[in-house]
């Protein structure tokens, strides 16, 4: 993982400039602690965003496929986590009884998510494994609209959590689980919630679990070995598509983790989410280097933080611009993103 | 003959519209469905699509050309939205199809110098008017959100806006008279409708210490996530918002928690428990016969409907010219919230407007907004328009 210690150098450098030139700008907002809430905020999103990330960047690695219905498959995850807290009546914190509600919301929708993604991989991916990659794109992109689509008819279930169903497109409330109060003392100035602890208190576990699974297991190993040359892994004994399918597991439960900590974190879910989210992923992905799980997280937290600044010291209107600004002038010095290793022809 | 209106009838103005619909249904049944002997029919058309869960142009144009098409159909009622009317307002007017709009309120689709320069000249391509509406406008509604913002105290604001032709033109009316009236305006953003949430935002609105946060734009553009927003990064101050967040689905969308007691809707009308005379009698029958109150532009739906059909009755022949001629004749009509007419630029005469908070979850009128000493000039060069 040579790349990385580019990274690490690089990533404060630019962010400290950009803060940096943003302030002078605006010197009437810009203190120490609207800055460190801003960065809070900014990780906060951008663990989300990694997490989801790195369902896009595994799959890629392995079989070169841009999963586009990720993103809807994390929406998914979120309606199943809305009609458990419903069907339990969890509507607020409730201390340990509330914590127990809320691992068993993450780890149903983590579950249902990863033998979704399998199963999509078994029905639609596998059978095209030999098709040109087109196919596979276009699959992709089909099932996205699939899955929107039984979001879409999901919201408008007559249960009480969907408004009786009345109106299946209307943003959801995803009840304030977990309490919004800061942990920090008054004095520091700085809000750092519960919700801000629940995410990081899920996304980096996950991420070192990750890390230590892909680096030292045997199913790791394979996985490597499958992303490499699926050929030679195969005629060393690897069974390519368990290992495919293992990698989609994986992948589809991240995501089921993401789905709930954004439902718990944002309050609001609706059929439309996963688009944006998975556009927000997917650009990580790529500016950290698709295919590579470092700077899928490299990319996430990039993506967060930068949009927490722009939207703090630029303009709301220009967050959109400067994300992909960035994206564009990572790729144009650094075509195979910030840790992407090697560059071949893709798509 | 046959009606038809076109509102976005699938995503998150359902309630709304449903309303609206059902309004419409009751202006018919009151002349049971038939004038001079005729039968009219009436279809409910939808102008969203399930991929935007919104109002889609595509699907407008289509309902528009559809209606011209038909000739049978006498009168359009639509839209709901003001970039919905954009489209559909151009093709209605070449065939002289009377159009009667419960709910824009975007100035620039019928008065001079309030939009773009081309504005609403570009609406009308066969010189005629043949676009009314029965709702004030935002240009009279930004003026009095701004001045009863500074009724209660406010001395500083932050303001947002969606970026769409409605959030962004009634935040540009609110912008130019908070600072005729000496309200200091901290920040203007324009927001990102579909972004995940706007905890950055907010807490460089915190920053700002502003005592008011207004938001031009609707449920749909996301008001529920910022109300969540601002509460989660502790901003005390008061929220306001224009009709377009007036519905219980902005409650539920926001949760009750997060506005009650610290938020201010205005409305360019009356909600219908505050009606008197016929506006009261409609709230009765609506109750009666839907089992629910009337959402707030139900009545818009009546009154459309009545206004149209009224028409009908006293047109010479019933023919689209005539039909439309009588529509724009329309003087001291005998309205449910009072008597008014159709101006020379189709608009109502109409100047009604209420203020409102959320108390316990529920919408709660608080006072009757604008009357004659705030109405505007009518030459004010007033809103840009949004993309």
């Amino acid at each position: 993982m040579r790349p990385l210690h580019h990274l690490l150098a690089l990533a404060p450098l630019a962010l400290t400039a950009f803060a940096a030139a943003a302030a002078d700008d605006a010197p009437a907002v810009a203190s120490g602690g609207v800055l460190g809430q801003q960065l809070v905020t900014g990780l906060s999103n951008g663990m989300i965003i990694a997490l989801i990330a790195i369902g896009y960047t595994m799959v890629y690695g392995i079989i070169e496929l841009i999963n586009f219905a990720h993103g809807d498959l994390c929406t998914l995850g979120s309606f199943l986590a809305l009609t458990v807290a419903g069907a339990l009546g969890m509507e607020v914190w409730s201390g340990v009884g509330g914590l127990a509600g809320v691992i068993l919301l993450l780890v149903t929708a983590a579950t249902f998510c990863a033998a979704l993604n399998w199963s999509i991989d078994r029905v639609v991916y596998r059978p095209l494994r030999s098709a040109p990659k087109l196919t596979l794109l276009v699959s992709a992109i089909g099932c996205s609209f699939v899955l929107v689509n039984l979001s879409l008819f999901w919201g408008g279930l007559p249960m009480q959590v969907f408004g009786g169903g009345v109106a299946a497109a209307a943003p959801k409330d995803f009840p304030a689980l977990v309490p919004d109060n800061s942990l920090l003392p008054d004095a520091w100035n700085l809000n750092f919630t519960t919700s801000d602890l629940l995410v990081w208190c899920v996304t980096l576990p996950l991420m070192v679990a990750l890390t230590v699974l892909v680096r030292s297991t045997r199913l790791g190993k394979a996985m490597r070995a499958v992303a490499q040359n699926p050929t030679a892994a195969s005629l060393m004994g690897i069974n390519v598509d368990r290992v495919i399918g293992a990698t989609f597991v994986i992948g589809g439960a991240l995501g089921g983790f993401a789905s709930v900590i954004y439902a718990l974190y944002n309050n609001t879910i609706s059929f439309q989410m996963g688009y944006r989210t998975g556009m927000d992923a997917f650009t990580a992905a790529v500016l950290g280097g698709i295919g590579s799980m470092p700077g899928a997280v490299v990319g996430g937290l990039l993506i967060g933080v930068v949009r927490a600044l722009s939207d703090g010291y630029i303009e709301a209107r220009w967050t959109n611009s400067v994300v992909f600004a960035i994206l564009i002038a990572t790729l144009v010095f650094r075509p195979s993103g910030l840790l992407g290793a090697k560059l071949r022809d893709k798509v | 003959m046959k009606i038809v209106s076109s509102l976005p009838r699938t995503g998150s103005a359902n309630a709304q519209t449903t309303s609206m619909v059902n309004g419409i249904r009751m202006a018919l049944d009151e002349v049971s469905g038939a004038i001079d002997g005729v039968k009219i029919q009436y279809e409910d058309m939808d102008d969203a699509s399930p991929q935007r869960g919104n109002w889609d142009p595509a699907v407008e144009a289509q309902n528009a050309n559809k209606a011209v098409r038909d000739e049978s159909v006498i009168g359009y009622i639509g839209t709901y939205n003001s970039g919905a009317s954009k489209i559909s307002m151009p093709i209605l007017n070449t065939a002289g199809l009377v159009m009667i709009s419960p709910g824009n309120t975007y100035p620039g689709l019928t008065k001079p110098g309030m939009g773009e320069a081309n504005e609403p000249r570009i609406y009308r391509p066969s010189g005629k008017i043949n676009y009314f509406r029965v709702v004030p406008t935002d240009d009279l509604q930004g003026r009095v959100a701004a001045e009863w913002a500074k009724e209660l105290g406010v001395k500083t604001a932050y303001l947002l806006d969606d970026r769409e032709l409605y959030g962004k033109g009634i935040a540009d009316v609110f912008e130019k008279r908070a600072k005729e009236i000496g309200v200091t305006v901290l920040g203007r953003e324009g927001i990102d409708p579909k972004a995940s949430n706007y905890k950055a935002l907010a807490n460089k609105i915190k920053a700002s210490g502003a005592d008011l946060v207004y938001f031009g734009g609707t449920t749909q553009t996301n008001a529920g996530q910022i109300a969540k927003d601002l509460r989660s990064a502790d901003v005390e101050a008061k929220f306001m918002v224009p009709d377009g967040c007036f519905e219980q689905a902005f409650i539920e969308a926001a949760g009750a928690a997060n506005l009650n007691g610290k938020t201010y809707i205005t409305f360019g009308g009356l909600p219908a428990d505050q009606l008197s005379g016929r506006g009261a009698e409609f709230r009765k029958a609506y109750i009666a016969k839907f089992g629910a109150e009337p959402e707030a532009y139900a009545l818009y739906g009546y009154e459309a409907g009545r206004v149209l059909l009224e028409a009908v009755k006293r047109a010479k022949t019933k023919t689209r010219a005539d039909i439309l001629q009588a529509v724009a004749e329309t003087k001291d009509f005998d309205g449910a919230l009072g008597r008014w007419g159709f101006d020379e630029n189709g608009d109502t005469t109409s100047r009604v407007m209420s203020g409102q908070t959320v108390e316990n979850g529920a919408f709660r009128f608080a006072k009757v907004l604008g009357g004659a000493e705030s109405a505007p000039p009518t030459s004010a060069p007033g809103t840009v328009p949004g993309e």
